[in-house]
């Protein structure tokens, strides 16, 4: 940012700095809410679609243009041609607001998200508690469109989604806490400058945490009751056409890229990697570079458990969340809070993994024990035995 | 500190022609022939019975309960957490006090059956 502003102000020498500073923000502001969306939502929809065909046996796209990369542009058009219907009797502000603050929420999460060496839209001292406020206005518009709708299906999908967000939330700010425990900030910049070893080895666990959290929190398979085909049609969009249908997956879309570039900058360290560096143009695009891909993989790895995992049922995914995830967080997070506190002779890069290691194995034994003694009472109940 | 928030400002203000110029560009593409079957409800080719907005029984209130408290704790915990590497040993103590207490909460909904969907 500051090097832009620096070449902007020495190409025209009669513009005042915060000026300039004024327009590349307003221009790197454009390239988030416009460039960005487009860009990633025809990817990531043709990346979703190759995925989960090569997974279920299949092709996928392959007809508009090579290896089918114009799906995305044939599905805009017809998305814009198609008519808007208003179901009767809806809730016309509620209905009409909804699509339309899922795409802004998910846009505003990427003003925090360091995307390459000095390129960040402002790195708040708060950032991730930034991230942590407006990720659930994509919650509060998936309720907003299942009330607004006029449609019990609908309206079950928005119950659904406030139950799942209550049961996730409190996982995934507990893995962040353990982040910025261990960094010393909530700032990106300084977390990423904590890690010169990633978060993700140091302190596995809540790295799993986050990942399960993030994808509960944006309602993706196998965590999607909030649209379940089978149970309530759609959800929460049945009644949506046209555009305003799109601006939810537009929302959704970037939801699942925000949330794994988050996953990136907390746990696998941003930018970072050989070579990338604030100064250079090419340490700048190299960084970038890295960001992209650690970011795309995050997001295969979510596709593919999407393609792989069945759907869970709803008292399942709430013990889940409170029974296993609540617990094993807070543990993490006292079990590194003590590592922390070792005398200096134990190196930290040795402890916070043990102490993880330590959690995660109590823990999966724990629940294995709870497993084999609820197994072995259905086992005698259906036996008749007392 | 003020002036951080200036980007946030400016990415909402741009971010909202979003959503505005997609809709407005679309409602001159689209075609507009509305008719009353077409804008009735579905609900798998039944008619809906009744008003939508019925009293729902929302049966997680006492989950969201729960929520309360561990979003009110979380709160708590990220100075907690900025702050650590400068506090002396006894932060430590504190906080596995207080998570202590928490967690003694969770177990006791737990056991009572608060976390059991029914």
């Amino acid at each position: 940012m500051d090097a832009t502003v620096a070449w902007l102000t020495s190409l025209f020498p009669q513009l005042a700095p915060p000026t300039a500073l004024l327009i590349v923000q307003v221009v790197y502001a454009a390239i988030l809410s416009f460039v960005a969306p487009t860009i990633l939502v025809v990817g990531l929809t043709w990346m979703e679609r190759k995925v989960a065909a090569r997974i279920q046996n299949r092709i996928g796209p392959n007809r508009a243009g090579p290896f089918g990369w114009f799906q995305g542009f044939a599905d805009a058009i017809k998305m814009f041609t198609k008519e808007d219907i208003t179901p009767a009797g809806a809730d016309r502000i509620v209905y009409n607001l909804a699509p339309g603050l899922a795409a802004i929420g998910a846009v505003m999460v990427f003003a925090v998200i360091p995307m390459a060496p000095g390129v960040i839209g402002v790195d708040l001292n708060i950032g991730i508690l930034y991230v942590v406020a407006i990720g659930a206005i994509g919650t509060l518009a998936t309720l907003m469109g299942g009330w607004g709708s006029n449609n019990k299906f609908a309206l079950v999908s928005a119950f659904r989604i406030v139950a799942q967000l209550i049961a996730y939330e409190v996982p995934m700010v507990i893995a962040i806490i353990t982040v910025v425990l261990a960094a010393g900030s909530m700032q990106m910049g300084r977390i990423i400058a904590a890690q010169d070893l990633p978060f993700a080895v140091t302190l596995p666990v809540a790295f799993l945490i986050f990942l399960l959290a993030g994808m509960a929190e944006i309602g993706r398979a196998p965590f999607d009751l909030t649209e379940a085909e089978s149970e309530i049609v759609a959800g929460f969009h049945v009644e949506y056409s046209g555009l305003k249908f799109a601006f939810f997956f537009i929302g959704e879309y970037l939801h699942l890229f925000a949330t794994a570039s988050i996953g990136v900058t907390l746990f696998l360290g941003g930018w970072r990697g050989p070579g990338a560096a604030e100064g250079s143009i090419w340490g700048v695009l190299l960084g970038f570079a890295y960001f992209v891909v650690k970011s795309v993989l995050l997001v295969f790895v979510m596709m593919w458990l999407r393609g792989t995992l069945p759907r869970l049922r709803i008292d399942h995914l709430l013990d889940f969340g409170w029974k296993f995830l609540v617990p094993v967080g807070l543990s993490t997070l006292v079990a590194v809070a003590i590592a922390l506190k070792l005398p200096t002779a134990v190196p930290r890069a040795l402890a916070l993994p043990a102490a993880n290691v330590v959690v995660l194995v109590i823990s999966l034994a724990a629940v294995s024990q709870a497993a084999r003694r609820s197994r072995s009472a259905a086992l005698r109940s259906v036996a008749g035995v007392k | 500190v003020l002036s951080d928030f200036t980007f946030v400002g400016i990415l909402l203000l741009v971010a909202t022609l979003l959503p505005v110029g997609g809709l407005g560009f679309a409602w001159l593409l689209r075609p507009k022939k509305p008719n009353p079957i077409k804008s009735s409800t579905y609900e798998c080719g039944i008619e809906t019975i009744g008003d939508t907005w019925v009293q729902f029984k929302a049966q997680y209130y006492i989950y969201a309960l729960v929520f309360v408290v561990f979003d009110i704790e979380a709160v708590f915990l990220l100075p907690w957490a900025v702050a650590y590497n400068q506090l002396p040993l006894y932060a430590l103590a504190e906080v596995v006090v207080f998570i202590g207490i928490l967690v003694l909460a969770l177990v006791y909904a737990w056991r009572k059956g608060a976390l059991r969907w029914s």
